[in-house]
Formats: structure tokens, C-alpha cells, sequence
């Protein structure tokens, strides 16, 4: 292959950087490597707590970037994704090639590629390093996992290695912080003499040829790009930067494509093939001159131990162990913190309370941003807990194994083993659930994740199915042995899951439709978990989520306050100030509560509950039930509080509430019918179990998705489910009950 | 023709050619899957796909509908 172009000037071309810091100023070096070769362990110990990060602008790829200095320099280090080679085929690697070649939105081209190498996987790893040095940019390679290759009795004679790529190769121990400053110091003698690399691999002349030509026909409709692309764009037939540039350049520049390809004349074997063969021809040659390796048949401690986790019994014994502690963890160990935050933020709220005259001003800050803020610190303990643990089974490599061992099911519906512990948490709450979809390789398989994230029956619909079971659904066992009000619960618990891998299904045959992703997961040696990537990761997902997730929920739940409170209402106030000037001292609690209900009943949110009436009585609801519903936006269990403030029993109601419970029983309509029925609170609870009545979910589905339009489809398609559902219910129950 | 998926656990074979040309074959190629290599096939997980592959040694994870491609020399 022909020596790429010499190092092009990139413009930065928009007005949103990724960084809100200055990056034109600053030298940029981008890591790169294959997945598990600690290159994020590499990247975390050369950055340290200065990195961020970031959504590249347009795909949903995140990517940290963070800053290092060397000598009093100040650089800007971009960790892209984990990748096996430069032949894109999905969000991910596009995103790793665009940057490598300069060709990436808002991030200039990199003075310097530092290329992560797996010591223990070299041959598989050079492949990676051929085509980066390819690229044209001074590359710096970074040898991990010495110590493990020499206990595999592996010798790797680093000069000769050096020697043979023409690039410095520095050994490195993260963990330990062996060898960092002397690869810092290669990073900055590459970044100062910026030499580019010579390629290691020749690929036939004609190939070289037929890149001429297709670069010259396409300087004549005034479009360039970098060689490199147009070399991958010849070999990668279907791939991401033939799909890129049609959406760019439209159809004309496949039909040159084609034509060069056809001209290459190389159906058997394929280009890929004449690509890989090539490399691997000289990856050969390489080890042999490198490495030597005494062969050691030693059966290890972690081959010991990946014959237990994949066993037939024990296998999936340990795997129901550690996915019950995950669950658990989050579901109830979570909850004494959560309950102190929320503790705390209600004192708070109570101290500001008389601080501030009644009004609009007081309530805001009260209700709507003191409560707002603590709606959003509570979800912080689930989100650290799950992330710590998924780092552990992450960095020990058995997330790996559980994806193996569940894939056979998840594949059923369309998804991969991947899935399942995004959606298995997702139980305990959908937020962390889909922050979690980090680890789903495929883009379209994450995408169909996310959507059906919220499905699963997560903890705050518990305390909307204990109230309306406990009031509504008689406590009697059928067939002598099974309590109904637990079969309900049941029920609700399992709606979900019933539904969810028909839509699964569904997404990934219509929205989400594309080329089979190959299942290709590779299984990494176990290993003790670095506790520094543990706790970074806590602690950077809960400041991901804070950031971003956090200002939208704060809005929804400053939205829907004032939605209640608004429009002012003068009678009604002046009605009570003469009613509570009159009223006995002990009378006075039960006015305000009255009057908060008269006020709520009132507002635009009362009103929107009149409105939507019509549409809400073939559920069997009344307006109230469609009020508290829409009050219950932010969250499934505000519904509880909404209902409380309706039948002016005051905001402190919980699911356990006789007070409420009592009040709902009596209520009735204006026929003198009841309002609540056993299948009326049949129709709320299926509605509730449906429906993605949750301002926290959509936010995090807009956060991790790029989009507001996943985070509307995941509304519309869940409400509608929900409506459905309710409907189905109701009217059935009503014509067999008669 | 004998196949990847057609080995039981801890057999041995060699990698004859790959069938197809989508970006699976790419991805195999790219990992080192190359005509000559020997593959060795280790477990089946529990439920009976998708199956663990030792090849360079490294272990891999593939089903046994992508292990139907990989075509292994007559032995």
C-alpha cells in the first residue's frame, strides 16, 4: 500500500467543539487498541481525574477525553473505542477511523496515535497496529501485559520488536505505574520530530493503482478525502464508510467504487481476504523474529475457573448467585441511602418552607427545585452501586462469560447475551438499566435494549401495586393455596416481561433493521479487578448522570409544578383565608389540605384532567385518576401523593396509607356509582405497569442515545401499550363480570 | 464439508476457507481466522450455542450458525 498523504491541516469546522475547553491550541494524541487490553486502565492512569466524558457530536459513541503533562506541555488525549481493526462496521469504529484520519466532526486529526498492544495477544493485536500506521500519523505503541506473557512463558525482545515496526514500543503497567513517564516521553519526542510511519504491509500494485484512480475521479467533482479512506473504502464493501459517504456524496461514488473494485477483478479470493492474508503473512514473520515462546500446556487457575462458570450446573448456579446479589443490591441495598436522601431533602424543604412568604416563589423553590434536585441525587446510590458492580464482573472478565451463557435465550428475541444484565437491572430501576447498555457492542441491538428497558417492572411501580392491590383486590386464596392480592402482584410483575420480547422482536425487524451483526465475543483471561477502574467508575457515571440526565429531570419536575400550581386562583384563596380566620385551631391542618386539593383540582393539571376525560372513561377512570396520571409524569409513585392532594388528605400520603386507602374506597361518581372497582384498580395498575410515566427514563434515553426522538418513540409506543392494555382489561372485565 | 460447528469440545482442526462475503468473513479474517490457522473448539455453553473457540491463544465466543462458515480441512 502506498504511503498515505502527508499529514493534512483540518479546519475545525463548527462552533461546538467537544470540549468546552479550547482544543486548537493543543497538541491532540488519540489511544487507540483492541478491547481488554486495559487501554482505558492506560488511559485513566496517563489522565487521571482531568478527563471527561463527552457524546461526539451526531453518534451516540461516547468517548473520554482528558489532558496529560509532559515537560510543562499540555496535551489533549482522546480515548476512542476498543476496536479489532480500521475496517468500520458500526458507530463505534467509524468514529475510531474518522479521528485517526483527521476526518472526525469538530476534532482536528491527532499529532500523535498511541497504540495500546496486548502482549499476551500480539499477533491479533499487530493487525491493529499495521493498519494504524497506515493512517500516516507518528504512532507511539504501548506493550501491556508483559508480566502475564512471561508467565505464559512467552519472551518478546522488545528492541527487535521496535526495530521491526519503526515506531517506539514502551512496556507499561498501568496499575502499578510502571513505565508511564518514559511513554510519556516517547509521546512527546513522536509529538516534536512528527515522523510520519512507514507502512509495514504491501498490498498488490494494482490495488495502489485502482486508490489513484478513484482519488482522481473523485478531485474532479471537488470532493477529497484522506487515502486511507479510500483504501478502506475499496477493501469494506457494505461498511460504514461506504454507507457514510452514499449519505454524503448520494450513489454516484459507489457506482466508481464498484467499477474499481470490478477492475481489481477479486471475487476468490475476496480483497478482504487478499487484506488479511497479507497482514497476517507479515504478523508471522514478525513473531518469529520477535517472540519466543516456550511452550507451556499448563492448565491455569483461570482456565480452572472458566470451566466452573461455564458448567452446565455450577455455571449457571454462579451466574443466578451474582445476577440475585446485582439485583439485590440495587433493589434493596440502595434504598436506606435513597431513603436518607429523600429524608434529608424533605427536612430541607421544611426549613426553606417558612423562610420565604406563601406564593408562588416559596412553592417553587420548595416544591418544585428542592424537590426536583432530590428526585435526582435519589437515583445517584443505585446508579454507583450497579456500575461499581458491573466494573467488577466487567474487569474480571466474567461479564463475558454471562453474556455467553445467556445468549441461547436473549438470541430468541432478536438480541444477544449482551442484553441481559441491562435489562435484568432494569428491575430494580430503568435509569442505571440503560446506562448500562454501554457494554452492547451492536448499535442496533443496544438501541432495541433501551427501548425496552422500561418495560421491565422496576421499583417504582411497587408502591402504585401495593396501594391499589391492598384497597381494591380482595384478600382471598383461589384453589385453596394461592392468595389473589400476591397472583396480582405477580401478574404485574411478569406484564412486562411478557411483553417485552414481542417489541424486541418487532424493533429489530422494522425500525431497527439492518446487516446480521456477527455474535463474536471474545472470552479474556480472568483476572483480579484494579479497584482504581472500580471506583472511577462509579464515580464518573454518576457525574455523567448528574450532568446530563439530571437538568432534564429537574425540568420535568419544575414543569409539572407549575402546571399544578398555575393559573393563580384569587376565590379560591380568598374563600379559605375567611374560612381559616373562622375555623377551630385543630381545624386548620384539615383546610389546608382542602384547600391544596381545591387548588389542584383547580390548576391547568385539574383542567387537562377534565379534558382528557373522555378519553380516560373507556379505562373506566373518572377525571381524578386521568389527573393524577399526568401528575405522575416525573415519576410512576408521585401518582400515590397526587392522589392524596385530589382527595385532600395533603401530599403526605404513602402506598401504605389507611387514610387513602379509606378515601378511595369512598369515593364515588356523580351517579352515586363507586369510582374504584376491583377491575377499574385492574385497568390503573396494568396502565401504570405499561406506560413510561417517568421523566428520569426518557431523559436518560435522550442522554444515551443522542436523540429526543428515541426518547418520544419510547413514550408514545409505551403509553399506547399501556392505553391498550388498560382498555383490554376494562372492557373484557366489564362484559365477563357483566 | 466439515465445519467448525461440526468439532465436539477439545477437537482440533484446520482452517480450510471461509464461505461468504459479508462482514462477518471480514471480521473472522481480521481476528486471525486465516486459511492454515488450526482452531480448536472448547465448550458449548450450557444451553448448546453459542460455542468457545481457542484460536492464537485467545478465546472466543461464536455461534454455531457463524461456526457453519468456517470450513476446516478434511482431516
Amino acid at each position: 500500500m502506498a504511503a498515505t498523504a502527508s499529514r493534512t491541516a483540518t479546519p475545525i469546522n463548527s462552533t461546538a467543539p467537544l470540549s468546552h475547553r479550547s482544543i486548537e491550541q493543543r497538541y491532540l494524541i488519540a489511544v487507540i487498541g483492541n478491547p481488554n487490553t486495559g487501554k482505558t486502565t492506560l488511559f485513566n492512569a496517563l489522565t487521571g481525574l482531568s478527563q471527561h466524558t463527552g457524546n461526539y457530536p451526531g453518534v451516540t459513541v461516547e468517548s473520554a477525553l482528558g489532558e496529560l503533562v509532559i515537560d510543562g506541555d499540555h496535551f489533549l488525549a482522546v480515548d476512542l473505542p476498543g476496536t479489532y481493526s480500521l475496517a468500520p462496521r458500526a458507530p463505534d469504529e467509524m468514529l475510531a477511523v474518522s479521528v485517526l484520519v483527521g476526518y472526525g466532526k469538530d476534532i482536528p486529526a491527532p499529532d500523535a496515535v498511541l497504540c495500546v498492544l496486548d502482549a499476551t495477544n500480539l499477533d491479533r493485536n499487530l493487525y491493529l497496529l499495521t493498519q494504524v500506521i497506515e493512517t500516516g500519523r507518528p504512532v507511539v505503541v504501548a506493550l501491556t501485559m508483559m508480566d502475564l506473557a512471561q508467565k505464559q512463558g512467552m519472551y518478546i525482545d522488545i528492541a527487535a520488536l521496535q526495530q521491526r515496526l519503526g515506531v517506539p514500543v514502551m512496556s507499561v503497567h498501568a496499575a502499578r505505574r510502571v513505565g508511564l513517564s518514559a511513554l510519556q516521553q516517547a509521546l512527546h519526542q513522536t509529538i516534536q520530530s512528527h515522523v510520519p510511519p512507514t507502512p509495514l504491509v504491501q498490498l498488490p500494485d494494482t490495488f495502489a493503482h485502482e486508490v489513484d484512480t478513484v482519488e482522481v475521479a473523485l478531485a474532479s467533482g471537488q470532493r477529497q478525502l484522506p487515502r486511507f479512506l479510500i483504501e478502506r473504502l475499496l477493501i469494506d464493501a457494505g461498511g460504514s464508510i461506504e454507507q457514510e459517504l452514499t449519505r454524503q456524496f448520494g450513489e454516484s461514488i459507489i457506482a466508481t467504487i464498484r467499477a474499481a473494485r470490478g477492475r481489481l477483478g477479486t471475487t476468490n479470493p475476496s480483497l478482504p481476504q487478499i487484506e488479511t492474508q497479507a497482514r497476517y503473512q507479515w504478523i508471522t514473520e514478525t513473531m518469529s523474529a520477535v517472540v519466543r515462546q516456550h511452550l507451556t500446556t499448563s492448565f491455569t487457575w483461570a482456565d480452572r475457573l472458566d470451566e466452573i462458570v461455564t458448567h452446565k450446573f455450577w455455571g449457571l448456579l454462579i451466574f443466578l448467585l451474582a445476577m440475585a446479589f446485582t439485583f439485590q443490591s440495587i433493589f434493596s441495598w440502595a434504598t436506606p441511602i435513597m431513603d436518607l436522601i429523600e429524608g434529608t431533602f424533605s427536612l430541607l424543604g421544611a426549613k426553606v418552607r417558612p423562610l420565604f412568604p406563601d406564593g408562588p416563589l416559596q412553592s417553587l423553590l420548595v416544591d418544585g427545585v428542592i424537590g426536583g434536585v432530590g428526585a435526582v441525587i435519589t437515583f445517584v446510590p443505585q446508579i454507583a452501586i450497579l456500575f461499581g458492580l458491573i466494573a467488577i464482573l466487567e474487569d474480571s472478565g466474567y461479564m463475558a462469560r454471562a453474556a455467553f451463557l445467556m445468549d441461547r435465550i436473549m438470541a430468541s428475541f432478536g438480541l444477544s447475551g449482551r442484553s441481559f444484565i441491562p435489562l435484568l437491572s432494569s428491575f430494580a430501576c430503568a435509569v442505571p438499566g440503560i446506562m448500562s447498555t454501554r457494554s452492547i457492542d451492536n448499535h442496533r441491538d443496544r438501541i432495541a435494549t433501551i427501548l425496552i428497558a422500561p418495560l421491565m417492572s422496576c421499583s417504582a411501580r411497587l408502591p402504585v401495586y401495593v396501594l391499589f392491590i391492598s384497597a381494591f383486590i380482595p384478600n382471598q386464596t383461589i384453589w385453596g393455596v394461592v392468595g389473589l392480592q400476591g397472583l396480582t402482584l405477580f401478574v404485574m410483575y411478569s406484564l412486562g416481561l411478557i411483553v417485552a420480547p414481542p417489541v424486541a422482536l418487532l424493533l429489530k425487524r422494522t425500525m431497527l433493521r439492518g446487516e446480521a451483526v456477527p455474535f463474536l465475543l471474545e472470552l479474556p483471561p480472568f483476572k483480579i479487578p484494579a479497584w482504581q477502574v472500580v471506583l472511577f467508575r462509579m464515580y464518573d457515571r454518576s457525574l455523567a448522570f448528574l450532568r446530563r440526565a439530571g437538568t432534564i429531570i429537574l425540568a420535568t419536575t419544575i414543569l409539572v409544578w407549575a402546571l399544578s400550581y398555575y393559573p393563580t386562583q384569587t376565590t379560591t384563596t380568598v374563600a379559605f383565608r375567611a374560612r381559616h380566620a373562622t375555623a377551630a385551631p385543630e381545624e386548620q391542618a384539615r383546610l389546608a389540605t382542602a384547600e391544596a386539593g381545591e387548588r389542584l383540582r383547580g390548576s391547568y393539571l385539574g383542567q387537562a384532567g377534565h379534558a382528557i376525560e373522555p378519553f380516560v372513561r373507556p379505562l373506566g377512570w373518572d377525571w381524578k385518576i386521568g389527573m393524577a396520571t399526568l401528575a405522575s409524569f416525573p415519576a410512576r409513585e408521585v401518582i400515590i401523593a397526587a392522589l392524596g392532594t385530589i382527595y385532600n388528605l395533603g401530599n403526605k400520603q404513602n402506598e401504605e396509607s389507611v387514610e387513602l386507602r379509606s378515601a378511595m374506597q369512598a369515593e364515588r361518581r356523580p351517579d352515586g356509582r363507586l369510582v374504584y372497582t376491583p377491575l377499574v384498580a385492574l385497568s390503573v395498575m396494568v396502565f401504570f405497569a405499561l406506560c413510561c410515566q417517568c421523566g428520569a427514563t426518557l431523559a436518560t434515553i435522550k442522554r444515551e442515545t443522542g436523540s429526543w426522538g428515541y426518547a418520544a418513540f419510547t413514550f408514545v409506543y409505551m403509553t399506547s401499550l399501556a392505553y391498550l392494555g388498560a382498555l383490554l382489561v376494562y372492557q373484557m372485565g366489564s362484559r365477563i363480570i357483566g | 464439508m466439515k465445519t467448525l460447528a461440526d468439532l465436539v469440545p477439545s477437537q482440533e482442526g484446520r482452517i480450510h476457507f471461509i464461505t461468504g462475503v459479508d462482514g462477518l468473513t471480514q471480521r473472522l479474517f481480521e481476528m486471525g481466522f486465516t486459511p492454515g490457522q488450526s482452531v480448536q473448539v472448547v465448550r458449548f455453553a450450557p444451553l448448546g450455542d453459542p460455542m468457545q473457540i481457542r484460536i492464537r491463544g485467545f478465546n472466543i465466543a461464536l455461534r454455531r450458525n457463524e461456526a457453519r462458515r468456517v470450513v476446516l480441512d478434511p482431516a
